[in-house]
């Protein structure tokens, strides 16, 4: 590991001052950060560690949503009382990742900002225009097996690992950010960046910004669940995985979102698979409709390839346990 | 850079490199050998300890981010002669083989069943709203965290169950 300055802030004006120099960071958990500087992967000069600042509560807005703190832990989180009420979605995918132990230090802001789980981008000795723009990809033509088959591009194909991420977006979380020029909310959707000829950046996030906090809005009710496929049955990162929230009407659909994971750079949700879903009666057929739609723009790359057909049948289990048909 | 941390009950001053992870901390600075070193990388549980009475690996955290944590280690658990139920059921139940991730394992254990007494949901509860109950399968998933090169999970499984049901008291 490289040598860093370390500052433990007081207040988050301090922890966004200090962490606006170059190469600063801020460390939450630390479980995704201390194991990229420990492959020098990471190399921040200033380590900003936030774990004193006051943001650990989880609380009801006025709009009769969650507003959830940057620092809670994804255990705390997951275990929520109202949280696993009325967005099980939610617990379920977290419950769904990593390991009791890493969930017990994973915080809300560090696991959406968690980095691929790309071996080229860990992997200091191969070219990753991620790591280190204008290298190239490694993975073209390499390795794809845990790699994207929506929403790459030709400089990158590297999929955004975060199980509660999906969640967050099937449930149509804001992200809100602190700023040089104050505090501002920003739709999970529009957070995250698709890779284009600059993989390297990933969010919308400027340099000292701080995420502040998780909104939510009002629970969404209907059936909810997280349905992941890995290549072990726990503590292993997902190759697909679908969240799925569904209020029925009869036998219709009412309402409906999905959001996958495993599949893009990051958590990818695509309305017009739910409206092809949307007030229609359950059939296996619209199942297979609503899939066509979203794997309109596929892509494999090779060893990938096998996500095209699992994420057709993941998603439609996951659409059978919500919709209680077929 | 100085740390103050609690480590089984006693305070310790540490005087070392931020780089130092809680881990390093605890085997090279404090002597504390009983937490062991597998992969430094999250991902085998060796080095779980329990840190405000949370398991934790402490290979992805440093010890400077701990200033006044509380941290409990295998040694604090229990020692011969005056050993944890946990530790002694390990014994009973032959709940390992080379001994390596042993530490790991019940330190895990031992705020697992916390978790559990509190309700804390996992992967494999059906219903993330209800009371758990402490199944085989409960056990296996909430472990999944601490890996054994010998694979003694059968009797690592049955060491934890008789636990919960007050086999060791
Ligand atoms: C072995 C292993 C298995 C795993 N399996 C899974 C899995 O199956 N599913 C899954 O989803 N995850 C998995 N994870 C990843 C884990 O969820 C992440 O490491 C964790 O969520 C990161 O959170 P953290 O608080 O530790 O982040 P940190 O490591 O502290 O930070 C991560 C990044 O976020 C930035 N950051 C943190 N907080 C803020 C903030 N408030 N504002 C601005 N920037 C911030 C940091 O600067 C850093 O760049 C696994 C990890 C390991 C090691
Ligand atoms: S897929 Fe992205 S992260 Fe992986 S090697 Fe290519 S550029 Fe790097
Ligand atoms: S040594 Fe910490 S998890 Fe392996
Ligand atoms: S007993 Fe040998 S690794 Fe578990």
């Amino acid at each position: 590991m490289k040598a860093f300055d370390y500052v433990r802030a007081p207040s988050p004006a301090e922890a966004r001052a200090a962490a606006r120099g170059a190469g600063a960071a801020f460390i939450a958990g630390g479980t995704n950060l201390l194991d990229l500087m420990k492959l020098e992967v990471m190399a921040p000069a200033t380590l900003v560690d936030i774990n004193r600042l006051d943001m650990k509560t989880i609380e009801t807005t006025d709009e009769a949503g969650m507003a959830i703190g940057a620092l809670v832990t994804n255990s705390d989180l997951a275990v929520d009382p109202t949280i696993r009420e009325h967005y099980p979605v939610l617990t379920k995918a977290i419950v769904a990742g990593a390991s009791g132990q890493l969930r017990n230090k994973a915080t809300t802001g560090g696991n959406l900002l968690q980095r691929t789980r790309c071996p080229y981008f860990y992997d200091t000795s191969q070219p990753c225009n991620k790591r280190e723009p204008g290298t190239g990809c490694g993975a073209i033509g390499g390795f794809t097996r845990m790699h994207a088959i929506l929403g790459g591009s030709d400089h990158c194909i590297a999929t955004h690992p975060s199980d509660m991420a999906v969640a967050l977006m099937a449930l149509g979380a804001d992200v809100e950010i602190e700023g040089e020029s104050g505090m501002r909310r920003v739709p999970l959707d529009e957070f995250y960046r698709l890779p284009g000829d600059t993989p390297h950046i990933e969010t919308v996030l400027e340099p000292g910004d701080l995420i502040t906090r998780v909104i939510l809005p009002p629970s969404p009710g209907g059936r909810q669940t997280y349905r992941k496929v890995r290549d072990r049955a726990s503590y292993a990162f997902a190759l697909v995985s679908v969240a799925a929230v569904v209020v029925m009407d009869g036998d219709v659909i009412d309402e409906v979102a999905l959001s996958f994971g495993g599949l893009a750079p990051k958590p990818w949700r695509d309305f017009a698979v739910e409206d092809v879903l949307t007030a229609k009666p359950v059939t296996p057929d619209l199942f297979d409709e609503a899939a066509d739609v979203l794997l309109a723009n596929a892509a494999g790359a090779g060893e990938n390839d096998f996500k095209i057909p699992l994420v057709r049948r993941t998603l439609a289990a996951a659409l059978a346990d919500v919709t209680g048909g077929f | 850079m100085r740390t103050d941390l609690s480590i089984n009950g006693e305070h310790f001053s540490l005087e070392a490199d931020p780089r130092t992870t809680l881990l390093d901390a605890l085997r090279h600075h404090l002597h504390l050998t009983g937490t062991k070193k597998g992969c430094d990388h999250g991902q085998c549980g060796a080095c779980t300890v329990l840190v405000n009475g949370r398991r934790i690996n402490s290979c992805l955290t440093l010890a400077c981010m701990h200033d006044g944590d509380a941290i409990t280690t295998i040694e604090g658990l229990g020692v011969p002669g005056q050993l944890s139920p946990l530790q002694e059921a390990f014994v009973e139940f032959d709940g390992y083989q080379c001994g390596y991730c042993t530490p790991g394992q019940i330190c895990s254990a031992t705020a697992m069943l916390d978790e559990v007494k509190a309700g804390w949901p996992s992967h494999v509860t059906e219903d993330v709203n209800d009371m758990p109950k402490l199944t085989e399968a409960e056990i296996a998933e909430r472990m999944s965290g601490n890996l054994c090169r010998c694979a003694c999970y059968p009797n690592i499984v049955d060491a934890i169950m008789d636990v919960a049901e007050g086999g060791h008291k």
